[in-house]
């Protein structure tokens, strides 16, 4: 269910703007990367161009290569919307559709693809919120709109969408950054439990978090205002949070800017 | 300045000062305002039903289920059955057509136009809203018509078994389905408007979290878009119905009056509220000007319950999306 | 948590499904778009259908048919839907463009030879009405005089209702106007002129004038100019307001002096909007002017005539080429007012609206 990504000379644009500058990295399946970097570094661009989503705002575009094992994700013969398929994604801010019940929510994905089976979508609801944690809660109200529940839930809620369509990468966007501290927790575990089946890359913009959850760690930094956003190291978690090998690694951890 | 005291004191005052008594001559001068328009409409509603009054208690037929129109007759005669029918029919082609077109350019504009067209075709369709429609009218007499001929010999040829497009008499086709035409045309601008706004406010988010889940845009739209715009959409076209039933010129130019009824909607003939009043007006006696009235108080009365639905639907949405906000 | 877990990568199931999918090339519809224009064109000709409009329509049923077959064919049903569906929405967006380009188009067409000083300076007195000759001054003029008039009322009553809703409304007699302001604004242009009719000009005993037809226009001018008015007004920041209050000037002059001259460039957009709609109408008109040949420069006293009546009149009562010659030339002039005060008005609107003025 996991898979490994490498990407190799990625660059993105807004219009004429480059956002990210020649970016190589690999992502290590059944493992959770964390990227970290000061706010316009690009660290969000680079995570949706792993799953063809920078490409949806007017005017981006992405030069380069992301392989999902061998498959390179812009080859002229990739469907994007199979990619976004295979690739799963959880935003900044809980967005469960609004007029949609937890339920609809939660197969909402599966319907897009013509699943249409209720006793296959039973089983993929109850699987997706157990796998994020949020069965207990909801189950006697499945019914009810998904906006009704709390930020935490919510959050939850979109996970569970995400999942339910079986991803093999599941790419989280700051996702505990509209959300209070419990909610936080209960998500940081939750991404400890998922790793086991997905390869989990989150962008986050609180350090201890990336050292609470992540395996390991890349930082991201751009040199000045108005230039690209570049990688400056992919390492163990631990190491980046130790004995990082680049100075400017060292200065954001240690807090002296960013 | 009349008042340089910064705080006013508390609680009535007998003593007259400069900037109170201004605030209360303009305070009342604006609420005078509002309740002049709230007269006005009620003025409305009294006069006509006060003339409709009249002319129904002259009225030697049934008002609803009566055909014909001679209230200026020694022993006047007359009822809305044509004319209501034949406002609600093409009112009702208008909206078949209209809408699902309006809706299609409503995303184009927000969601699949290259944004160099976008903008400067919102743009247009505005313009289009703002064309006469009497200018309508003539265009449809002069160039419309004409062009209608083959189409409604084609509808009636291969569609003639359905009996709506059955033609049983030939003639020009100032029929009911060329005034629905003419009106979808007409009401185009307002429902593409209304929607376009309600579609440009769909949260990136919801649409993001759409093609995350690898939706196709079509998909998207369908998951994302139009449930959200739901109420937007219906609110749109109930402004537009409401145009579209209460359009005069365009209609008394396009179609040729009778007292036929008929849901061959080919066939020449048959008429509307507004054209009625339009086309009758000049020459109606005393009476006959009364029953006007009473057919023009039922127009308003339809329009108002289709307005006052469309608002409804808008003020729940508001409420709806403040929940989710 | 910060021990690396390499998973060996073994067995992994075939999961998921293809990245890979047959896709169309880019230039698929319009190509499949030209081919249909070709065959629906083949078609119309072969089959001798005289009228265009079928012909188009031919084209684009097998644009989308075609279009959908093909990508259903190549790609598979979901991607076919997504091009089926926006297919649609190119053939709406033309089907709108089509009458737009038609409607323009054959106006000036039709009009452009009669437009002259001639025809702008001259009323229809005294010219025989199934010849050629005449103009459209009386028309003109009344117009402009019926739509001041009308402008005069409705515009200081919306402006004041749009200031009581924003800036004095609370409870029930505001939400009342709110909601009816919003009816008024659905009342259909004939009844608003049965309404003059029967309230001035029969119980009152006023006869056919200009002004009872301004009086039917500035009911249907008012509710437009509050809404307008009231969106203008909520744009207005509080703290103008507030830093206002705290210097002790009262909410009146406040109101008069500081809210109103922010708003004004969106006010004014809104009250040209309304005039160039209610320029257009002729339903009510057409009761309450009554139309005359002659130039009656008094809009109090006696039938006038107006633009869209006088195109009315040439077309169903003198009803044959001269007549519609001059109901082109007219319609000609009034889209350009109309359309010149849309564009005035959205122009002063972009160029006040960032901030809505200082």
């Amino acid at each position: 269910m996991a898979k490994r990504i490498d990407v190799s000379g990625l660059s993105a644009y807004y219009g004429t703007t480059k956002a990210i500058e020649d970016i190589s990295m690999s992502i290590e399946p059944r493992s959770v990367t964390a990227f970290i970097g000061p706010s316009g570094c690009g660290k969000s661009t680079f995570l949706r161009t792993l799953n063809r989503m920078h490409e949806v705002i007017p005017g981006a575009r992405v030069e380069g290569k992301v392989l999902l094992d061998d498959e390179n994700l812009y080859a002229s013969n990739v469907d994007p919307v199979a990619v976004r398929r295979s690739i799963g994604m959880v935003f900044q801010r809980p967005n469960p559709f609004p007029t949609m019940s937890i339920y609809d929510n939660v197969v909402a994905g599966l319907r897009l693809a013509g699943v249409k089976k209720k006793s296959v979508l039973d089983d993929v609801v109850e699987r997706s919120l157990k796998g994020a944690n949020l069965w207990k809660e909801v189950h006697n109200r499945l019914n009810k709109p998904g906006a009704g529940l709390s930020g935490g839930q919510q959050q939850r809620l979109c996970i569970a969408r995400a999942i339910a369509v079986e991803p093999q990468v599941l790419l989280m966007d700051e996702p505990c950054s509209a959300l209070d501290p419990i909610s936080t927790l209960a998500i940081e575990d939750l991404i400890g439990e998922l790793k086991s089946q997905f390869t989990i890359v989150i962008v986050t913009h609180n350090m201890q978090q990336a050292a609470r959850v992540s395996d390991r760690t890349a930082f991201f930094n751009l040199a000045g205002v108005g230039q690209p956003g570049k990688l400056i190291e992919l390492d163990d978690t631990q190491r980046i949070f130790s004995n990082p090998s680049v100075q400017a690694t060292e200065d954001y951890i240690s807090g002296r800017f960013g | 300045m009349t008042s340089s005291s910064p705080a006013a004191p508390r609680g009535r005052e007998r003593r007259p000062r400069d900037s109170r008594v201004g605030d209360k001559i303009f305070m009342n001068l604006a609420r005078g305002a509002g309740i002049l328009l709230l007269v006005i409409m009620a003025a409305i509603a009294g006069f006509l039903a006060w003339r409709s009054g009249m002319a129904l208690s002259n009225n030697n037929g049934n008002f609803l289920t009566t055909f014909e129109w001679t209230p200026d007759a020694p022993k006047p005669v007359f009822g809305i059955a044509v004319l209501a029918f034949g406002t609600i029919v093409s009112a009702l082609i208008a909206m078949v057509i209209a809408v699902p077109v309006a809706i299609g350019i409503a995303l184009f504009i927000s969601h699949y136009a290259p944004r160099r067209i976008a903008q400067p075709f919102a743009y247009l369709v505005d313009l289009l809203a703002a064309v006469p429609s009497i200018v309508y009218g003539l265009w449809g007499a002069l160039f419309l018509i004409p062009h209608m001929d083959g189409l409604t010999s084609w509808l009636n040829q291969y569609l003639g078994w359905t009996y709506l497009f059955d033609q049983t008499r030939t003639g020009t086709p100032r029929n009911l389905f060329t005034v629905g035409i003419l009106l979808a045309i007409m009401i185009l601008p307002i429902i593409t408007a209304v929607s376009r706004e309600v579609f440009r406010q769909v949260p990136r988010m919801h649409e993001e979290a759409a093609l995350a889940l690898g939706a196709t845009r079509w998909e998207m739209i369908r998951t994302a878009v139009l449930p959200f715009g739901r109420p937007g959409i219906i609110s749109a076209s109930m402004l537009g119905l409401g145009r579209a039933l209460g359009e005069t010129i365009a209609v008394a130019v396009v179609l040729s009056a009778n007292s036929v009824l008929s849901l061959h909607i080919l066939d020449a003939g048959g008429g509307t509220f507004a054209q009625n009043i339009a086309l009758k007006f000049a020459e109606a006696g005393n009476n006959g000007r009364d029953a006007l009235m009473a057919s023009g108080l039922v127009l308003f009365v339809i329009t108002l319950l289709v307005n006052g639905a469309a608002r409804l639907i808008i003020a729940r949405r508001k409420e709806y999306s403040g929940a989710n906000a | 948590m910060t021990t690396m877990t390499t998973v060996p990568e073994d067995a992994r199931p075939q999961v998921g499904p293809r990245l890979t999918a047959n896709r169309l090339p880019r230039w698929t519809p319009p190509a499949v778009a030209a081919g249909s224009i070709a065959v629906g064109c083949g078609i119309g000709a072969a089959a001798g259908l005289q009228s265009h409009l079928q012909w188009g329509l031919i084209s684009a049923l097998l644009f989308l048919v075609g279009g959908y077959l093909i990508s259903a064919q190549v790609e598979g049903r979901r991607q076919a839907k997504d091009r089926f569906a926006t297919s649609v929405v190119w053939v709406a967006f033309i089907l709108a463009v089509v009458p737009l380009v038609s409607l323009t188009v054959y106006t000036v067409q039709q009009g452009i030879g009669v437009v002259n000083g001639n025809f702008l300076s001259h009323s229809m007195k005294g010219v025989i009405q199934s010849g050629p000759g005449g103009g459209i001054y009386h028309a003109l003029l009344g117009t402009l005089q019926q739509v001041g008039l009308a402008t005069l009322i409705a515009a200081p009553l919306g402006l004041l209702t749009a200031v009581y809703l924003v800036e004095y409304g609370r409870g029930r007699l505001a939400k009342a106007v709110t909601f009816f302001v919003d009816v008024m604004t659905g009342v259909p242009s004939i009844v608003a002129g049965l309404f003059i009719l029967s309230l001035w000009n029969l119980a009152l005993g006023f006869s056919y004038s200009g002004f009872s037809g301004s009086l039917a226009l500035a009911i249907l001018m008012i509710p437009v100019v509050v809404r307008s008015t009231e969106e203008m007004l909520k744009l207005v920041p509080n703290e103008l307001r507030e830093a206002s209050y705290a210097l002790g000037v009262p909410k009146w002059k406040t109101i008069l002096r500081i809210v109103l001259p922010t708003a004004i460039g969106g006010i004014t957009t809104g009250v040209m909007l309304a005039v160039a709609r209610i320029t257009g109408e002729t339903a009510p008109v057409m009761m309450l002017v009554f139309g005359a040949d002659y130039i009656n420069s008094n809009p109090f006293d006696g039938p006038q005539q107006s633009l869209p009546m006088y195109i009315w009149q040439q077309y169903s009562v003198v009803n044959n080429d001269f007549g519609y010659a001059r109901a082109w030339g007219a319609a000609l002039v009034l889209i350009a007012f109309v359309m010149g005060l849309n564009l005035i008005a959205r122009g002063i609107a972009r160029w006040r609206s960032p901030k809505g003025g200082h």
